[in-house]
């Protein structure tokens, strides 16, 4: 593991250019999202037979695949961000408590958490988005619900040794609330691995977010997002494949830069985390 | 021990409960089931007559009971379009489903395993890199990408194998390594630092200035005791690819349950959504209660309170 304690040099230049893309996505991108010209459908990328005028290509509908990528990733990233937030603190919240109460509280909330993840979510998301229909809502709220349990599990862990110190020991002596306690002693302690769970987890909310939207469940078209690219371009494989491949590659590149930076932090800050 | 026996089962238990109930809420949220099957001839008589036979005259509770003890029958509901019972269709579905997730997990294992104990002999060599190389693309990449990659390589570029659909035994091969290819990085990785881990302890030392052979240590002393972790691995995996089965299904068109949960989708057709459901939860469910017993039965060093 000596060559991650560099910089991770890789995952800062694409997460760079992929938070430029997203938040300056109206002013780069060469053309609207939905701008659909139908006589130039699945023009091919410009080194392999396209022209300089749609460098990634178009798609079935004439749009140009370039400017589709880069509104996407405005969506990938909102998307992750509300996720990683709200699952993140609810989450946190759930392991403070857990670890701190112990006892029945503790073995149930840890109880509800193994139940979490014995679930088919991807199943559980096509069902409610067959019953409430999709919408950007019901995929946050999923994605916010696939990832609380493993800021709970491991903020818990932590809060177990943490309470054990003299310092909180101290505290309560001192007559500090246990709201006190938990908000200014035993949260500063916790927040490293909270923010290593998240980096390693926004890989997953993303390749979640994927491919909720390519089996249709995400957030509803006409809003272009890099799985629903995919499963679009997928009929046309043998005529066009850039329609399917080329969003993929976003994708991939995306979550291995997060996967990379979360390995890199997490050794950095906390190598005892190593078993996540 | 006894006592996480019956703690785990009890806990299995309230999963499935859980999941039920929730299915049971959807279905409800979704509105009067009769109004599904009304036509324009269909009578006030015949509209209640559903209702006394569904049960609907009866309160939530009594429902949801009525619905668990049909489940317990092996009674799933029929589908709305197919005219079939929806636990026939899933019986259909489940042994190409649980294929598919068997080769992949073969496959895993056995590209996983060699190549994590390549990378531990191999530490910071081009191996180790080349080998981890591949398990960061196996977790990063989406698998439904790299299906579509394979099929477009393999099938359309170089026509070597079917595109899609279940014929032969090559047809089962770019689902199977595209559903594989995560877990047999995660096995990979596991494999590498539990390798690592166990030559730096003191009986291969040992073993080492006894003057045994290379291979004798690598084989007779590391490999046995760096094979717990994977081998538990390998159990919870095979509960994942069940889930897993559902987004390459689709990609390459795999006559299995994730392919029916999703033409169900398509169609609106709810039951057979909500039998995939629990028959996929009891799988992962059960699966990971045996490898946890597993698990406490091969390793006596394991004591769970």
């Amino acid at each position: 593991m000596s060559s991650l304690r560099r910089w991770p040099i890789s995952s800062i230049i694409i997460l760079g250019i992929l938070v430029f893309m997203g938040v300056f996505a109206p002013i780069i991108a060469p053309y609207g999202a939905s701008d659909m010209v139908l006589e130039n459908r699945h023009v091919p990328p410009v080194f392999f037979g396209g022209s300089w005028d749609h460098i990634l290509g178009t798609d079935p509908l004439g749009r140009d695949i370039l400017s589709r990528l880069i509104y996407g990733a405005r969506i990938s990233l909102f998307v992750s961000a509300v996720a990683l937030i709200s699952g993140g603190v609810i989450g946190t919240v759930i392991g403070l408590v857990s670890g701190y109460a112990g006892g029945t509280t503790d073995e149930i909330l840890m109880r509800i958490v193994d139940i979490k993840y014995s679930l088919p979510l991807i199943l559980i998301a096509l069902a409610l988005a067959l019953i409430l229909g999709p919408s950007l809502e019901l995929l946050l709220g999923l994605l916010a619900f696939l990832i609380w349990g493993g800021f709970a599990r491991q903020v818990r862990g932590e809060v177990l040794l943490l309470k054990e110190l003299d310092y909180v020991a101290m505290a309560k002596v001192s007559g500090a609330s246990t709201f006190r306690i938990l908000y200014r002693h035993i949260f500063p302690g916790v927040l490293n691995t909270v923010v290593v769970v998240a980096t390693l987890q926004v890989g997953s909310v993303i390749l979640a977010e994927a491919s909720l939207s390519f089996l249709g469940a995400g957030v509803p078209p006409p809003t272009p997002t890099w799985g629903a690219m995919v499963s679009a371009g997928r009929l046309y494989l043998d005529i066009a494949w850039w329609d399917a491949l080329i969003p993929g590659v976003a994708i991939l590149l995306t979550v291995l830069a997060f996967t990379l930076l979360g390995d890199w932090l997490r050794d950095r800050v906390d190598p005892r985390l190593r078993q996540i | 021990m006894y006592r996480f026996l019956i703690r785990r089962f009890v806990a299995a238990i309230i999963t499935l409960l859980v999941v039920t109930l929730l299915v049971f809420i959807l279905s409800r949220a979704q509105g009067d089931p009769r109004t599904i099957m009304m036509s324009d001839d269909t009578t006030q008589e015949e509209y209640d007559a559903w209702g006394v036979e569904f049960g609907l005259d009866k309160p939530l509770a009594v429902q949801y009971g009525i619905y668990l003890g049909k489940l317990l029958r092996g009674d799933f509901g029929k589908s709305v379009l197919q005219r079939a019972e929806v636990i026939e269709l899933i019986w259909s579905r489940l042994p190409n489903s649980a294929q598919l997730a068997a080769l992949a997990l073969i496959f895993s294992i056995g590209v996983g395993v060699p190549l994590g104990i390549v990378a531990a002999l191999d530490r910071g060599g081009m191996w180790d890199y080349l080998s981890r190389g591949f398990a960061v693309i196996g977790h990063s990449a989406p698998s439904f990408w790299t299906g579509l990659v394979f099929i477009y390589i393999f099938a359309v570029m170089l026509g070597w194998l079917p595109t899609s659909r279940k014929s032969g035994l090559d047809s089962m091969i770019l689902p199977a390594v595209t559903l594989g290819w995560s877990a047999a990085g995660g096995q990979l990785r596991l494999v590498r630092s539990s390798m690592l881990e166990v030559m730096d302890t003191e009986y291969v030392k040992l073993a080492r200035a006894k003057g045994l052979s290379q291979t004798a240590v690598i084989w007779k002393h590391a490999f046995k005791n760096a094979l717990i972790a994977p081998l538990t691995y390998a159990g919870l995996t095979f509960a994942g690819l069940i889930t897993g089965t559902i987004v390459v299904e689709t990609v390459f068109a795999w006559p299995g349950l994730g392919l029916l949960a999703i033409w169900s989708v398509n169609n609106s057709d709810y039951p057979i959504l909500q039998g995939v459901i629990l028959i996929v939860t009891a799988v992962y469910v059960f699966t990971s209660l045996a490898v946890d017993l597993l698990y406490a039965v091969i390793d006596p060093r394991i004591r769970y309170s």
